[in-house]
């Protein structure tokens, strides 16, 4: 988020967009840079660790399935920060913030799907289990879908703003129920034969290259948001300008 | 013809369509089954291509009430009407590229809902097979239903409870066929080519009652 | 060429509209009806266009192969009335080339948004526009594609009165070049060569064959 890297106090200045704009065009490049550093540094270090002596070299989707998993529960969180920010502050980039983290956050959590299920079939003999944990995710992701889907059927921002934001703030106030639920349900049902991931106390040696993969994550989102709010403001002003154009075109 | 069903395939994919909708929906539907029937991997798979066909036949009834009613609204349906070409090869038209943009992406999704529900490689090539013959009898019938309540305003339930009777027999079949390919004494390709042949009946019946009923109601 | 209608009768649901109007309009020149409101000046176009069918009597467009039952009239007729038949998702391009494409060849796009004092829009979607500039892109779809046969009900009540002036000179310079306008308006269009069709409310009215009712009076 935008606000993020500002100093405190000068937050208001970004409700213009056009200073937006030029942070983010000033902060961009080097932003990138240093996520593909992180990024290699993190990759450099994964491929590195030793392999583990259960599950052999898949143990490297481990780097790239939890930061993602991380991602997709953090780019929600910032939508329903954004999502606050509209309906409370009825801050301009708030909803072009939401709006951007959507996609991202959809990507994320189905590079954590996937690679769950790379990761899975290994060791459980199938691709897909209805794990308590699995499932949650699944549902986050078809609660990102499903806003997607909203922002784009509403073509007007503004009146999208609010519908996403509303919707955005019931299902993260829903998630946890969801979860509870899930987890309630699947103790009740989980037969015998599916084999739980077990939790491994982890070794240095997987955590650090884990935790840099993460940071590396991190600043993806960062960049990849920020590009994409610079897009989304960059769509609206081309829909007001053709708006305007309509208007000026052979009178009435 | 060829501009109609470009035409017809822009709207459908530009902003305010709702494409994605129906393969979310068709996600939706196969994620809640689990929870009701409980995550029993084995009974999960003994069920999936019903959970997938009835899913997909759900989902492609989702925009069906779309297929007329905008352009009736709009006034396009009048100007179609007038043109040099029959109405329903022009309501074929349509129906196909309804079709080509949300029962597509729905047989597109489909392999990966059935690695879901823990189904065997052949039994989901086998109900992506059915459903690809199978759907298009959906439009088709979906379009006659279309064009009976194109001047209601809330017409879409109603076109699903006209059209769900009329698409049992594709779901009989379809689900038969999906099964005849993993379980050895039931047969594939019987009622694989009944669900061919009734999609070819629907493709000329569909179209053609529905554009009897479009020309009265196009001004 | 000659659109001929014979003593033409048209019922909604169990009220006879109109009854025993016959006009005669000769290539090159136009008629407007006029009448109260009520009185089935859109009913009468309508029929025409082929969307109704007549109780009684026939319209043909004599002089031209093949255009005898009113469906074949309806592919040389063009059809304007209160809807402009434009999708708002669609570039005003976009909506144009898909019509010409569909309904024949004729005027150049950009050329025909010159006509309509429109130029230089094609890429904006036609959602954007105003009420008078969707109206205006509506008249370029009808130089887009050559018809002969112009079918306008109220075709500038969304205008104002410099566009309303550029309309009639666009109907003018096709009855310039052998075309037919059926117009039911209020307004005045400005035509100095129009025949008149005065239809009244009056349920059962009827006119005499050639006269009475249905006036065709040449200037």
């Amino acid at each position: 988020m935008a606000e993020l890297t500002a100093k405190a106090g000068s937050i208001w200045d970004f409700a213009n967009p056009a200073r937006f704009m030029g942070i983010a065009n000033a902060v961009l490049p080097g932003l990138a840079a240093v996520t593909v550093a992180c990024l290699a540094i993190g990759l450099w270090m994964a491929f590195n660790a030793p392999e583990d002596y259960q599950q052999g070299s898949s143990v490297l989707i481990m780097f790239i399935h939890v930061p993602s998993a991380w991602l997709s529960m953090m780019a929600y969180t910032v939508m329903a920060l954004a999502a606050l920010g509209t309906l409370v502050w009825r801050h301009p980039l708030a909803d072009v913030s939401l709006r951007a983290a959507a996609p991202i956050g959809a990507a994320f959590t189905f590079l954590a799907l996937i690679t769950g299920s790379l990761w899975g079939k290994p060791m459980w003999g199938t691709w897909w289990v209805w794990d308590a944990r699995l499932t949650s995710v699944l549902v986050l992701f078809i609660i990102y879908l499903g806003i997607i889907a909203l922002a784009r059927a509403i073509e007007e921002p503004s009146v999208a703003a609010r519908a996403l934001a509303i919707v955005t703030l019931v299902g993260y106030v829903n998630i946890p129920i969801i979860k509870f639920s899930v987890d309630w349900w699947n103790t009740l049902h989980q037969p015998a034969s599916v084999s739980r991931l077990g939790r491994p106390a982890m070794d240095a040696a997987f955590l650090y290259p884990l935790m840099v993969m993460a940071l590396a994550y991190t600043l993806i989102f960062l960049t990849l948001h920020l590009m994409n709010m610079r897009n989304e403001i960059l769509r609206r002003r081309l829909r007001s300008m053709r708006m305007l154009a309509a208007r000026e075109a052979g009178g009435a | 013809m060829n501009a109609l069903f470009v035409r017809e395939l822009r709207l459908a994919t530009r902003v305010g369509a709702g494409a994605l909708t129906g393969v979310l929906f068709f996600l939706a539907v196969v994620t809640v089954v689990p929870f009701a029937v409980g995550p029993d991997l084995n009974l999960l798979a003994r069920i999936g291509p019903a959970v997938l066909w009835v899913g997909a036949l759900l989902a492609s009834l989702l925009g069906l009430d779309r297929l007329f009613q905008q352009d009736r609204e709009d006034g396009s349906l009048a100007i179609l009407a007038m043109a040099g070409h029959p109405l329903a090869l022009t309501v074929f038209v349509k129906c196909l590229a309804h079709w080509a943009a949300t029962g597509l992406p729905l047989i597109a999704a489909a392999p990966v809902f059935g690695l879901f529900l823990n189904m065997e490689a052949t039994a989901i090539a086998a109900t992506v097979a059915t459903l690809a013959v199978g759907t298009p009898a959906v439009t088709f019938i979906g379009a006659v239903g279309a064009a009976v309540t194109v001047t209601l305003a809330r017409g879409g339930l109603i076109i699903a409870i006209l059209v769900l009777p009329l698409v049992i027999p594709s779901l009989i079949f379809g689900v038969a066929a999906s099964y005849g390919a993993v379980e050895d004494p039931a047969p594939f390709t019987q009622p694989f080519l009944m669900v061919a042949a009734i999609t070819l009946f629907f493709a000329v019946l569909g179209p053609l009652s529905a554009a009897f009923v479009l020309r009265h109601a196009a001004e | 060429m000659q659109l001929v209608g014979e003593r033409l009768a048209v019922d909604r649901g169990d009220r006879r509209i109109f009854d025993g109007v016959s006009f005669a309009v000769p290539a090159g020149s136009a008629l407007v009806v006029t009448g109260p409101n009520g009185s089935g000046k859109s009913t009468l176009i309508k029929a025409i266009a082929g969307f109704l069918p007549p109780a009684a009597g026939s319209v043909r467009l004599d002089g031209m192969a093949g255009a005898d039952d009113g469906w074949r009239l309806a592919e040389h007729c063009h059809y304007l009335a209160h809807d402009n038949a434009l999708k708002g998702q669609l570039t005003v391009a976009e909506n144009l080339s898909f019509w010409q494409r569909f309904l024949g060849p004729g005027l150049d796009i950009e050329a025909a948004l010159e006509k309509v004092g429109l130029p230089g829009i094609g890429d904006i979607p036609a959602g954007y526009l105003s009420a008078g500039q969707k109206r205006r892109v509506a008249i370029a779809r009808l130089l887009v594609t050559a018809r002969p046969v112009w079918l306008v009900d109220e075709p500038t009540a969304a205008l104002d009165a410099a566009s309303g002036k550029r309309f009639a000179d666009i109907v003018r310079k096709h009855l310039g070049s052998g075309g037919i306008v059926v117009a039911a308006t209020h307004q005045d269009l400005g035509l100095k060569a129009a025949r008149f069709l005065a239809l009244d409310n009056a349920a059962g009215h009827h006119p005499s064959p050639h006269g009475g009712g249905a006036q065709a009076a040449a200037a």
